[in-house]
């Protein structure tokens, strides 16, 4: 008996990215997973086309309207692609793609930050780099 | 107690997972361990791209007096080679519960149909690349466009690998069967062609569709 809930134990504690997130669960199922995560994802695309291109909107909105749907495609491909979901299975998963994220951002919005200002601090004076 | 020992047995058959034994609980399967390995190679990936983009956004104003994003983005030729792509994360998909249930058809048909898409989206890429150093546009144009070809043309080859990668694996299965050890590899290719479709998303979103829009 404690034997089989050990095993039961072992069965949840984790799951590899990308592998089907139950074990046993119908392959009929996983298809209607990619399906359905392959129309969202289209969906997206097809608006972040759509609003690049667009004159409806007030111009400097698009920039951060892309970037909200880029981060929800992304989140979109994770999901139902790379099946990271957030059960107790995929802790590990969840924690390495954090950090993951967490880097990037860092040397993203860092490189940005501080070359803004260098850049910002050597036009004061009305002169040109030279290059 | 027998009937345990079946279903255990029947689970080191099936999925190679280790049970039982009070020394192996804690331990996950291979398949687990080396998809969570792999993962951790794709973070480190997408973190050299990061910087790859992070030079991309510092250098994208630094034209040289050539041109800019604006003159020389088709969105027409990018919306393609998106659509390319994102069809073949599908099928890559589709390949992969395929190979779950070594089913031949399924598994050779989705990943013909993932290599044919990945190869266009490369033809449609080079395609872009010529005519750009074709109108003196090329990489040492301007820190634009180096960092340009640097950034997609690392995706590009990211892209020449999986394309190399998926024909390896299609010839493991058709010479070794569905072993576990195969099924494993395959589960790596496909988190490495998702992977990929991920950064192409904020490849299309920062460089093309912000370029045309600025």
């Amino acid at each position: 008996m404690s034997d089989e809930q050990a095993d039961a134990d072992t069965q949840v504690t984790d799951t590899a990215p990308g592998d089907e997130p139950v074990e046993g669960a119908s392959h009929a199922e996983g298809l209607a997973n990619y399906i359905l995560g392959l129309g969202l994802a289209s969906l997206l695309t097809c608006v972040s086309f759509f609003i690049a291109q667009t004159t409806l909107v007030w111009t400097p909105s698009i920039p951060v309207a892309l970037t909200v749907l880029a981060v929800a495609q992304m989140g979109v491909h994770l999901i139902f692609f790379l099946h990271i979901t957030t059960g107790p299975d995929n802790v590990n998963n969840v924690m390495a793609l954090a950090f993951g994220v967490l880097i990037v951002f860092l040397i993203m919005g860092g490189s940005l930050w501080i070359m803004s200002n260098m850049d910002h601090n050597m036009m004061q004076a009305g002169q040109t780099m030279p290059m | 107690m027998s009937a345990i020992a079946a279903k255990a047995s029947e689970g080191t058959l099936e999925s190679g997972q280790p049970h039982h034994d009070h020394a192996e609980r804690a331990g996950a399967s291979k398949r687990i361990i080396a998809g969570y390995g792999f993962w951790i190679f794709l973070l480190s990936d997408i973190v050299m791209f990061s910087a790859f983009f992070a030079t991309y956004a510092v250098l994208v104003r630094s034209t040289a007096g050539g041109p800019g994003g604006r003159q020389l983005f088709d969105l027409r030729n990018v919306g393609l080679e998106t659509a390319c792509l994102l069809f073949s994360s599908f099928t890559c998909g589709i390949a992969s519960i395929g190979a779950q249930t070594q089913r031949g058809a399924w598994f050779y048909g989705a990943m013909a149909v993932t290599f044919l898409l990945g190869a266009a989206f490369l033809g449609l890429e080079i395609h872009e690349f010529a005519g750009l150093v074709a109108q003196n546009a090329g990489p040492t144009r301007s820190a634009f466009l180096s960092a340009f070809f640097t950034l997609v043309g690392c995706h590009g080859l990211h892209v020449t690998a999986g394309l190399l990668w998926l024909l390896t694996m299609v010839a493991q299965v058709f010479a070794k069967g569905y072993r576990p050890d195969i099924l494993r590899r395959i589960l790596c290719f496909s988190l490495f062609w998702h992977a990929l479709d991920i950064i192409w998303v904020g490849l299309f979103t920062v460089v093309y569709l912000m370029g045309a829009a600025s």
